[in-house]
């Protein structure tokens, strides 16, 4: 296999280390801890959406045979008002401790109020029937825009809005209203020849993993106490775990386990401390597995949103200005995801005057959390709407306008952001140049072709790495990054290529907290950029040390040694890595290899684009996807296969966010699809062939050109399957997701109009 | 889930003797697809679970044109379908047996089952409605036959008496120039809960050209499923037309009492009865004039 560009390891599609173990279910995942004297938890969760708890009565449930403990958020450490900040930015620590087990309030029907754990499964179950919680059922707000209105319910009545960075001191549901301006938009939006302004809103959607969430503890007789566990981050948890319960860190370890799916949902903690005192109350193993009701009914979701764009365009076709009004579920606790929205919201077009406002709203919903590019999927559903209607009435080809208005290198963001070198141009003509855009679009009856372009900025932080030289010249990895898509071969082949080695001669491991470095969560599409970075680096510092190595057995100055395409030499003499790793215990003992990276600057956003033909049953609103094509800047592809796997699970998951995904909520505020038969993410029979294109302008801020590429993906999908569908029927929609019942009205509403019209 | 006390008789006798001694609390395991799902969601909580499949009696599947088809009540749908006789003569029966969840749960699903977990949804009870479907039940007090078209009585609920069982369906033999169709709204391709369901049964006459007899039946879109009686008997003695067809579609329109949940908002789920009557009619006729349709696996292979 050759890589090009002259790469021997990059680039090429290794099988990847993990998969054995995956395909023949050796692999352990949380779920599969097992320990001796393991017990097992369960939760008892609020039936109720808003409601205040009086009293809760555990007796029954402890005197339960074979219950070993019970406990409530009155056993968890008081926090006060506490900020902390543990990955996802700045937070009360009383909303993380009372998101594990209520105390005073529950804010949402799921919320957890006490958990037991006993000697088997069902016996806690049984357990947490006898739990007598008595409650003061408040009235709840489980809509955005009744919210934010005046008198709505209140979830936290010492909460007070915080706007332009000032706390206002006024009670309300609204946690946040920033903004972000650039130039002068009145006066563009005053010159421009075409103003479109529409509005939109979106619902709120879960992640979707497979894998429920899950914990094992034990909290041992000397106060050390080791996690077992699913996570996007062993070093968040141990954080959040810490804070939660408030012991410090070095006295938990994370061991985390093979992760079935995260998405951005496997970042906040919610069973870890729960498993923690459970342990120490009883004195043993602890083990938690959410129920898949539990799941959807108290993690994730990623928020619904409320959006208004607003669009101006010069008749040459030059966008001249934009505004954005950003509305966004934060769920129960404020600090939700509107700020990435306001990232990526005009992200893909150099606009030279703008306006984005922007608001964090708490609701009786679950905490929001992070889902693949947060907040760039409901940005690119409402913007790229506008820039197909600003297309249409300046009768220019969507494609060439966007070619016209693309960002570039110098393009200032309205958030202040300048952009580097970046591919979005390229992920532009690439459409332009693909088989399937210049292939004629479907042309049956109902049918029709839509395109976006959608983006994610990508994140760095913090990664280390270690690199042990085995006498055989293979090389141990040791690096912090739970391994979601199949990271740790990709991590491999950039140490493997940095030293010229074979890439099967590198063993990637995730290791526990104990045993490497503070590494930043598995998010952001951080990891093959910042954990592949300090593999980098980790090979350039065994190399330095190898040639030490060397120079000492063929008593010659360091500067004497050269090491090329694998091979270490001075004058005549020689040794490959492997001859020379064989003679390390003769020249001091081991080499390990270590660096640290946190690279600040010179991450590289991603750009990515869908091209998406479908079909529409008009008498029944049904959308059938005939052919997709998603097409996204890698920077450089370490391993194309997972670039292509990460382009289309992000074009599948879009898919199921633009046509059936949605919480639906009753009239009481309980989830009425807390399952994966109502809550419909698409199957291998709603989806073709995924069809992937891989672009490659590389990031100059990263040794190999790497940008992250697990989240743009996700962004341009239900804007694409829109203009599919207007295409097709004639109707853009303005609200996801784009479900029968709603392409139907939609389709009514503008007969109805069109009839009006014609019937004068 | 709650402990519960596990019994597998060998013969009707003893299946009713046990469930009789519990009444409300015994609760008839067949396939299984539904109770073991239903038992530890909590939505019951059975001191005793009776498994039939031991007995002989209710794994009978058999055809003849004398007797017709009789399904017993443990039979699995996969046996329904695989047997070639049954799959041509009942198309409209295996339209419905072939979308119960995936291969795995048609292992184990029955068409006894579905009728005794009484949902509104089920697939196979409008099929079975308008195939003129009789229940054959056992309980205490002896033998009943109860037409598929009585048998529901609400969400959940059905006519079984404490102690009573059902044994097997029994369906006519077709009559010939009749075809039945069953379709389903799902919002997905596979693995859906009907928003909507109807099943459609024609016997035509004058060299297919006029509806002899018709027969509709709704899934999805009341409390139970609803067999459309007036929406079938209006189209004996018609042309076969699109007129006729609409008007069949509307009157169908006119007995669904739907609700909005999760699945579909309500009014939504009246225009599909119109839209799936017209299209299972469509099927239903080229069916009875000895064209092939597919059914929603056969579509979905190509």
């Amino acid at each position: 296999m050759s890589a090009g560009n002259g790469y021997k390891v990059i680039g090429t599609r290794p099988v990847r280390h993990d998969g054995v173990d995956k395909v023949t279910g050796r692999a352990v995942y949380g779920g599969d801890t097992r320990l001796s004297g393991l017990l097992y938890g369960q939760v008892l969760r609020s039936p109720h959406a808003h409601a205040r708890i009086k009293s809760i009565d555990i007796s029954k449930a402890q005197a339960l045979p074979g219950v070993k403990a019970v406990l409530t958020g009155a056993d968890l450490p008081k926090t006060g008002d506490t900020i902390v900040d543990l990955g996802e930015g700045p937070a009360r620590l009383k909303y993380m401790s009372d998101n594990v087990l209520a105390t005073d309030k529950t804010l949402y029907s799921g919320h957890p109020v006490a958990a037991v754990c006993a000697s088997n499964v069902h016996i806690a179950e049984e357990a947490l029937d006898l739990i007598e919680v008595e409650y003061e059922v408040l009235e709840a707000v489980l809509n955005l825009r009744e919210a934010m209105k005046e008198g709505a319910p209140q979830l936290h009545p010492d909460m007070t809005t915080q706007e332009f960075g000032e706390d206002t001191g006024r009670t309300s549901n609204l946690a946040t209203h920033f903004q972000h301006k650039l130039g002068d938009p009145d006066t563009a939006f005053a010159s421009a020849d075409v103003v479109i302004e529409r509005e939109f809103n979106t619902a709120t959607v879960h992640q979707g993993y497979i894998e429920p969430h899950n914990a094992t503890a034990m909290w041992n007789a000397d106060g050390q106490i080791t996690i077992w566990t699913s996570t996007q981050g062993s070093f968040a948890a141990r954080a959040q775990t810490g804070a939660v319960l408030d012991i410090p860190v070095s006295k938990i370890k994370v061991v985390p386990q093979e992760i079935g799916g995260g998405f951005g949902g496997k970042i906040p903690i919610y069973l870890e401390p729960i498993a923690a005192m459970l342990s120490k109350a009883s004195g043993q193993p602890v083990k938690l597995i959410m129920t898949r009701p539990a799941v959807f009914e108290s993690t994730g979701p990623t928020p619904g949103s409320h959006i208004k764009i607003k669009m101006g365009a010069n008749k040459d076709g030059k966008i001249v200005a934009a505004e954005a009004y950003i509305a966004f579920e934060s769920g129960a606790y404020p600090g939700g995801l509107v700020g990435a929205a306001a990232m990526c919201v005009f992200s893909c077009y150099d606009i030279a005057n703008g306006l984005i406002d922007c608001y964090d709203v708490v609701l009786n919903k679950p905490r929001s959390f992070a889902y693949r590019a947060p907040g760039s999927t409901q940005a690119c559903f409402a913007t790229e709407h506008v820039v197909e209607l600003l297309a249409a009435e300046l009768g220019i080809d969507p494609l060439e306008f966007r070619l016209k208005n693309s960002a570039t290198t110098g393009t200032r963001r309205i958030d202040g952001v300048v952009y580097p070198k970046m591919g979005c141009k390229e992920v532009l003509e690439a459409i332009r140049d693909s088989e399937h855009y210049k292939s004629a679009a479907p042309s049956g009856p109902n049918q029709g072709r839509g395109i976006s372009l959608g983006y994610w900025f990508n994140v760095g932080l913090q990664s280390a790495c270690t690199a042990s030289v085995n006498n055989d010249g293979t090389v141990s990895l040791s690096e912090g990054s739970t391994d979601i898509g199949g990271s740790r071969t990709s991590i491999a082949m950039q140490f493997a290529e940095t030293l010229s080695l074979d890439v099967d001669d590198v063993r990637a491991q995730v290791v526990d907290t104990d045993s490497i470095g503070h590494t930043d969560v598995t998010g952001g599409s951080r990891v093959t950029y910042a954990t592949g970075w300090a593999a980098y680096k980790s090979a350039l510092d065994v190399q330095a040390q190898m040639c030490e190595r060397a120079a000492q057995l063929w008593e010659v100055e360091v500067d004497q040694v050269a090491f090329e395409e694998g091979v270490f030499s001075s004058g005549d003499k020689s040794y490959t890595f492997k001859e020379l790793s064989g003679h390390l215990d003769e020249t001091g003992g081991p080499v390990i290899g270590r660096a640290t990276v946190n690279p600040d600057s010179g991450v590289g956003g991603s750009f990515a684009a869908n091209i998406a033909d479908v079909e529409v049953d008009p008498d029944t609103g049904k959308v059938q996807v005939l052919r997709f094509t998603v097409i996204q800047d890698a920077g450089k592809a370490i391993h194309p296969s997972y670039v292509e796997g990460q382009m289309q699970g992000g074009s599948a998951q879009g898919i199921g966010w633009a046509l059936n995904e949605e919480y639906y909520y009753n009239k009481d505020g309980q989830l009425d699809n807390s399952s994966y038969l109502d809550y419909r993410i698409p199957t291998s029979l709603d989806l073709p062939m995924i069809e992937t294109i891989i672009v490659e302008v590389p990031n100059p801020g990263h040794p190999f050109g790497v940008r992250g590429v697990g989240e743009a993906n996700i962004a341009p999908p239900p804007a694409a399957m829109a203009g599919a569908i207007a295409d097709a029927i004639g109707v853009r929609l303005q609200e996801l997701p784009m479900k029968p019942s709603n392409v139907l009205a939609a389709t009514q509403a503008s007969e109805g109009q069109a009839a009006l019209a014609a019937g004068g | 889930m709650k402990d519960f006390e596990y019994c597998a008789p060998k013969t009707l006798r003893e299946a009713v003797a046990l469930k009789a001694e519990k009444g409300e609390a015994a609760r008839v395991l067949a396939g299984g697809t539904d109770l073991i799902v239903q038992l530890r969601g909590k939505r019951f909580a059975p001191d005793r679970v009776i498994d039939i499949k031991n007995i002989a009696d209710v794994n009978e599947l058999s055809y003849s044109p004398r007797k017709g088809l009789i399904i017993g009540a443990g039979v699995p749908c996969w046996r329904v379908y695989n047997d070639a006789e049954i799959a041509e003569l009942y198309p409209g029966l295996i339209d419905s047996a072939a979308i119960i969840g995936g291969i795995q749960i048609q292992g184990r699903a029955t068409f006894g089952g579905n009728l005794c977990n009484s949902s509104p949804s089920a697939d196979t009870i409008p099929s079975l409605m308008t195939h003129s479907a009789v229940c054959n039940l056992i309980g205490p007090n002896g033998k009943r036959k109860v037409p598929v078209v009585d048998f529901c009585t609400g969400p959940g609920r059905n006519v079984l008496e404490p102690g009573e069982i059902l044994v097997s369906l029994q369906i006519p033999g077709i009559k010939k120039n009749t075809g039945a169709h069953y379709q389903r709204f799902i919002p997905r391709n596979e693995m859906d809960i009907a928003v909507v369901g109807v099943s459609s049964q024609v016997v035509l006459a004058n060299r297919g050209k006029e509806f002899k007899e018709a027969r509709i039946a709704l899934a999805a879109v009341g409390p139970t499923p609803i067999f459309a009686a007036a929406a079938g008997e209006a189209l004996a003695g018609q042309a076969v037309s699109d007129e006729a067809i609409a008007a069949a579609a509307a009157a169908a329109q006119s007995l669904a009492t739907p609700i909005s949940d999760m699945r579909g908002p309500a009014e939504f789920r009246t225009h599909l009865v119109g839209v799936l009557v017209k299209r299972t009619l469509e099927g239903a006729i080229a069916r009875a004039r000895g064209k092939f349709v597919a059914n929603a696996v056969q579509e979905a292979a190509g």
